[in-house]
């Protein structure tokens, strides 16, 4: 079986924080310990939304040490596919579950001399985690954190109570912005930056440092695609002799899993590289939605990531 | 000047490109002997106003050129030993943006790739590119001394006075390459020594 071992765990808080963000507490349902993990780790969540089976990377926020249970914050998106609205509609205290042991494409940097912190919105949540990480270890930390407003400020008052001299907040609706340019000059040489929230500030983020003459090795980000629907399309799985039709609200790797194939996943929001398939043949057009493949592999039609990108077109045959 | 093209080699062992010049709020470019030549190559009076040149001339003479290019600092040793206290200064005090620039021997720029490393830059964004001598600088794996400037395989350790056969095996930690004892199964039979490179 794909992805990373599972843990069958049951729900033991739903905690809703704000309008749009509710956390989720889990503790192993056989009551044994949980494995410890390191900050930016995310699990996978396996949902049964009926005859649908979601899979959804959440970033866990709880203390990385603490093997009694693990906390999620999930942002609800009322126009996505449908996972973050079935955790919140669904999902109750006492619920059993199945997660994966974590998987972290985000962690910390520890030759770093100081991290520096940049969220946005529900991009908070890796860095709760790191920030315990960091107390933990005594390391120099610093976190700025926009907000669209105080009522959406979600952990705010725990940070900014905990650590008053490291936690930045900014609110979008009081027009305050993050001086980025000010704040990279005079960075401590060895600091490295963490950035988490929308692309659009990642792109920033990493423009900006790299204008200033920040090394890229010292700039990490994290992004989690969510797949989205897209006009149905027909995959021939050579390997396995199958022919599958991929549905407008699933994706490819999706189908891929419900003819019964076995495909290699981890992060399942284009981030981690491990569903790379290679394209046999093809008559049409790729649609690649993941930051795994650089732009000529994505021009190349040699290669696709399943969990995120589509096809449009007439014929599609993959090496699975 | 025509450059050594060191041969292929292991995936250890340092590659060396041509320096470039970067965009940057300081750059620190740490030299010796005919390294000064890529440092000279690579200026322009922009990066100057703010650069910190540090050069150690081993009886090159290129001390007058580099302090015609008007670096805001400019320092000039005897020895990389000499410069070690001015080099920690400099990256103890240094922000990000800072671009490191090494150029000569491939001791001193290993040593000084060590101290950037030591300050939290990044090996793989500091720039180099080897001028002048090959010779290497060298741990004997068995009693740990370093002996610099080794130009010769085998040599014999400068410190416990073994046979070494020179590798390629570099530590970036230790800014030096590993020696083994060349004769360890059949003592006293060691090959003449040669150049590295022959």
């Amino acid at each position: 079986m794909s992805g990373a071992q599972k843990i069958a765990v049951t729900v033991t808080a739903v905690v809703p924080l704000n309008d749009l963000v509710t956390r989720f507490e889990f503790r192993r349902t056989d009551g044994g310990l949980l494995p410890t993990f390191s900050g930016g780790a995310h699990t996978v969540v396996e949902m049964r939304d009926g005859d649908t089976p979601r899979m959804n990377p959440y970033s866990l926020m709880s203390d990385p040490m603490d093997q009694t249970s693990y906390a999620i914050s999930v942002r609800r998106d009322d126009v996505g596919r449908g996972g973050s609205l079935f955790m919140h509609n669904n999902v109750a205290v006492g619920d059993e579950m199945v997660i994966s042991n974590p998987v972290n494409l985000f962690s910390l940097d520890l030759r770093a001399k100081k991290q520096l912190f940049i969220a946005g919105g529900i991009g908070i949540t890796p860095f709760l985690a790191q920030i315990k990480q960091m107390e933990r270890l005594g390391g120099r930390w610093e976190l700025h954190y926009t907000c669209r407003c105080e009522a959406l400020g979600s952990y705010v008052d725990e940070l900014t109570t905990q650590h008053p001299n490291e936690a930045n907040v900014y609110y979008d609706d009081q027009d305050q912005r993050i001086d980025l340019k000010a704040l990279l000059d005079g960075q401590p040489i060895g600091t490295h930056i963490y950035v988490c929230g929308p692309k659009g500030m990642i792109d920033w983020v990493r423009n900006t440092a790299a204008a200033e003459g920040w090394p890229r090795e010292g700039i990490h980000y994290e992004e989690f695609l969510a797949p989205q629907s897209g006009k149905p399309f027909e995959v021939k799985l050579a390997i396995s002799n199958k022919v599958i039709q991929v549905g407008e609200q699933e994706s490819l790797l999706e189908a891929i899993e419900r003819s019964g194939v076995d495909a290699p996943y981890l992060c399942r929001g284009g981030a981690c590289g491990q569903c790379e398939t290679r394209v046999i043949d093809y008559t049409g057009n790729f649609i690649h939605r993941d930051h795994w493949l650089d732009d000529a592999e994505h021009a190349s039609g040699e290669k696709i990531m399943p969990c995120v990108s589509r096809f449009e077109g007439k014929t599609l045959v993959l090496d699975r | 000047m025509s450059k050594f093209e060191f041969p292929t080699s292991i995936i250890s062992r340092p590659v060396y490109g041509t320096l470039e010049p970067r965009d940057g709020s300081a750059h620190l470019m740490i030299a010796d002997a005919t390294g000064a030549q890529a440092i000279l190559d690579v200026a322009t009076p922009d990066m100057m106003a703010k650069a910190h040149i540090i050069y150690i001339p081993k009886g090159a003479e290129f001390g007058d050129r580099l302090r015609a290019l008007n670096p805001a600092q400019y320092y000039e040793g005897p020895s990389y030993a000499a410069a070690e206290q001015r080099i920690a200064k400099a990256f103890g005090d240094a922000k990000m943006g800072l671009q490191v620039y090494l150029s000569g021997s491939e001791g001193v720029m290993g040593q000084a790739q060590h101290a950037a490393m030591q300050a939290g830059v990044p090996h793989t964004a500091i720039q180099t590119e080897h001028r002048g001598s090959t010779a290497r600088r060298m741990q004997c794996v068995h009693c740990k001394g370093i002996t610099e400037d080794v130009a010769t395989d085998p040599f014999q350790c400068s410190h416990c006075g073994l046979h070494l056969f020179v590798r390629d095996h570099y530590s970036r930690r230790l800014a030096a390459y590993q020696g083994v004892n060349i004769d360890a199964e059949d003592p006293g039979n060691v090959p003449e020594a040669k150049g590295i490179y022959e």
